[in-house]
């Protein structure tokens, strides 16, 4: 059967099975619509949070974001999943007990100000608008890839169906289309991952092939591999290496824990289980789950990396590489896509790939002309695995079906939580405190459709800045709403004023070091400093600088609330309710 | 006044058991992993050293056991304080 035909069966599938749970799936309430209930099991709402979380970067590109650098980016695993240890314990029970819906309302409530709950409902919007972006934008590269439609008809299919179970189901509906949207994505990654592991090593489980004997040298797997790349003169996969340095590997690793905390679609979740107990046993099954994923990713990224040498490489890096004519035919797909690109600089019909920034020592004596293999995709190490391990047909469907998995599972879980936004915290709580549990609810579908269409539009128009948005979102959510939600559980006296300076300095000082070293709105040339580490002050890396946010915006909160009155009586009585699970599952659902 | 001096003593558990967890937390991903690896660099493992195996597999597989014996051990506080949910 055609390849193309075997996508779209996939594809097809996996469409119908989450239009078939959005009608399954209505909601009837506000309850049902924010928080499913409260009803979701924890094992499950874990495999719901894993899916949330993990979007279509992870589930393409992480891979080869780490195989690329090798162990400098090793601050993505530990960020990405250090988080869930800050959610577990400091922040996950206490919000369930609290019994809210969106993150704003428990910031709003907590510190009893309109203001402190319009800050945060203005960060939430600014960090799920930027981050939606790259989800969209995700999700048609997807469809154009596997189905071979055009970006924007990719695009809309997903809108479409994001629209279907999303207005519809709202939480509820997202809820249960994210756990089928896990069990499609792992079992798509891991396949290929199982298969790429047994060719190299023997070893069926990645995560041990990682460190297990490359088959074909009889060397660890990882040595051969910083052994093919200083001979090719690229810098060796198991160090260190500049511009990364210890300094801010931890910094960066620190805000990505605290920003993965502070992102409010991962956070409320965790609003959707029965009680306080298994918020914290659902944060455990998420990092399970996630971690399925996280720990395979850097065996396929190194595993594919060291195959894709050897193929161009047979004989081994100091002999001659292969001819164009017997590149394996994967090559030659994944160069129709431009993913791959090679150019016979030498004209002499061989691939030569090395590193012509730093050329080796046979690369000078044999006057090469430059590196040959001029385009190399880093997500072409998930991508071509299957056809790499030449796996059969469905493989690829699968991969094709998991990876919209993942940019829809996440895309549904951050136009959740715009929309709850807009429609319970603006509306209902702020703006129009009169409306309804009824037109509550049409206000949530209808600011649900708005999301989806503004995230679409600008997912096929993507502002400049869309490539950036990772370091914006985790920033502002390190630096804005962590500090304020862990003020309001573990400072019992910490009052409005203070939360409301805290954030606005967080967010402030964050904001305009970004912007400082990456332009005003990331617009080219309108930076003040130049965006190398010479010029960043203390050495800080403007990506790593939401743990400094968080800092400034703890000490500004707690300067303000030394010099004026703590909070009063009754909201330090609050504070003390939401520390015990006792009496979680009577919690209002205002 | 005994049911909250209880709840204090309740919350100041909580608070002892958060810190060595955190302590931990670091412990493994910022020590471990990065900041302490060049002193642990004599260790090898599968064709490289144990801070390489922290920061891309070790730290991720610790978080998951401090989580779940969090959960454990505040079930069991809930229970002895009395402010678990019936």
């Amino acid at each position: 059967m055609d390849q193309f035909v075997i996508n779209l069966i996939f594809v097809g599938a996996s469409f119908a099975l989450y239009i078939g749970i959005a009608i399954w799936a209505r909601a009837g309430s506000t309850s049902d619509f924010y928080a499913a209930s409260r009803g979701v099991n924890p094992i499950v709402n874990g495999a719901a949070t894993a899916a949330d979380w993990m979007s279509a970067a992870s589930f393409i590109s992480m891979a080869g974001l780490i195989a690329f650098v090798g162990y400098g980016n090793s601050t993505f695993l530990m960020g990405w999943t250090g988080g869930y240890v800050l959610l577990a314990l400091l922040l996950a029970p206490y919000l369930r007990k609290f019994g809210r819906f969106t993150v704003p309302d428990f910031i709003g409530d907590r510190f009893y100000s309109r203001t402190a709950r319009i800050v945060a409902v203005i960060s939430l919007l600014v960090m799920s608008i930027t981050y939606v972006i790259g989800q969209m934008t995700g999700a048609g590269v997807a469809f154009s890839r596997f189905l071979e439609v055009d970006n924007l008809t990719g695009l809309i299919i997903a809108a479409a169906v994001v629209f279907a179970y999303a207005v519809l189901g709202g939480m509820k509906g997202i809820t249960y289309t994210q756990l089928a949207q896990y069990c499609v994505l792992i079992v798509a990654y891991t396949i290929p991952a199982i298969f790429i592991s047994l060719q190299l090593t023997g070893n069926p489980l990645p995560q041990l092939g990682l460190f297990s004997t490359h088959t074909d040298s009889g060397l660890p797997l990882l040595q051969k591999l910083d052994e093919v790349l200083v001979e090719l003169g690229f810098h060796d996969y198991t160090g260190l290496h500049a511009p990364q340095t210890t300094f801010n590997m931890v910094l960066f690793t620190l805000s990505l824990m605290i920003g993965t905390a502070g992102l409010p679609h991962v956070i409320i979740r965790f609003f959707t289980v029965p009680k306080v107990a298994d918020a914290r046993k659902s944060a455990g099954w998420a990092l399970v789950f996630i971690a399925l994923l996280y720990t395979v990713a850097p065996a396929v990224g190194a595993m594919a990396r060291l195959n894709i040498i050897t193929t161009i490489y047979p004989d081994g890096t100091q002999n001659e590489p292969i001819s164009y004519d017997e590149r394996p035919d994967w090559m030659l797909t994944w160069e129709r896509t431009g993913l791959l690109a090679f150019e016979d600089k030498a004209g002499d019909g061989v691939i030569r790939y090395y590193n012509d920034a730093n050329p080796p020592p046979m690369a000078i004596e044999g006057g090469w002309q430059g590196n040959e293999l001029v385009t190399f995709n880093q997500d072409i190490l998930v991508l071509a695995n299957p056809e790499i391990a030449q796996l059969p047909g469905w493989v690829i469907g699968l991969i094709a079906a998991g990876g919209l998995a993942a940019a829809l599972s996440t895309a549904a879980g951050l136009l959740l939580a715009i929309s709850s936004a807009v429609s319970h915290d603006l509306l209902k709580r702020t703006f129009a405190p009169g409306i309804s549990e009824r037109q509550e609810l049409l206000y949530a579908r209808i600011s649900m459709a708005g999301a989806i269409v503004l995230a679409t539009y600008l997912g096929a128009n993507p502002p400049g800045f869309a490539a950036q948005v990772v370091a914006l979102a985790f920033g502002l959510a390190a630096s804005s709403l962590f500090p304020a939600i862990m003020m309001g559980i573990f400072s019992k006296k910490m009052n409005a004023a203070g939360a409301i300076t805290g954030m606005i300095v967080g967010l402030g000082s964050t904001v305009i070091y970004i912007f400082l070293y990456l332009g005003v709105f990331f617009i080219p040339g309108t930076n003040v400093l130049q965006n190398t580490p010479d010029q960043w002050i203390l050495g800080i890396s403007p990506l790593s600088f939401g743990a400094v946010g968080a800092i400034l915006n703890f000490a500004a909160a707690y300067i303000v609330l030394s010099m004026t009155k703590p909070a009063p009586q009754e909201i330090q009585d609050l504070v003390e309710s939401i520390r015990v699970p006792r009496g979680a599952a009577g919690a209002v659902d205002h | 006044m005994s049911e909250k001096k209880s709840t204090d003593d309740y919350w100041k558990a909580n608070i002892r058991i958060i810190t060595i967890s955190m302590v931990i937390w670091a412990f493994v991903s910022f020590g471990m992993g990065i900041v302490f690896r060049p002193l642990i660099a004599f260790i090898p493992i599968g064709g490289t050293d144990l801070g390489f195996w922290f920061a891309q597999q070790g730290s991720i597989l610790t978080f998951i056991v401090l989580i779940f014996y969090y959960t454990w051990y505040m079930n069991r506080l809930d229970r002895e304080f009395g402010v678990d949910e019936e």
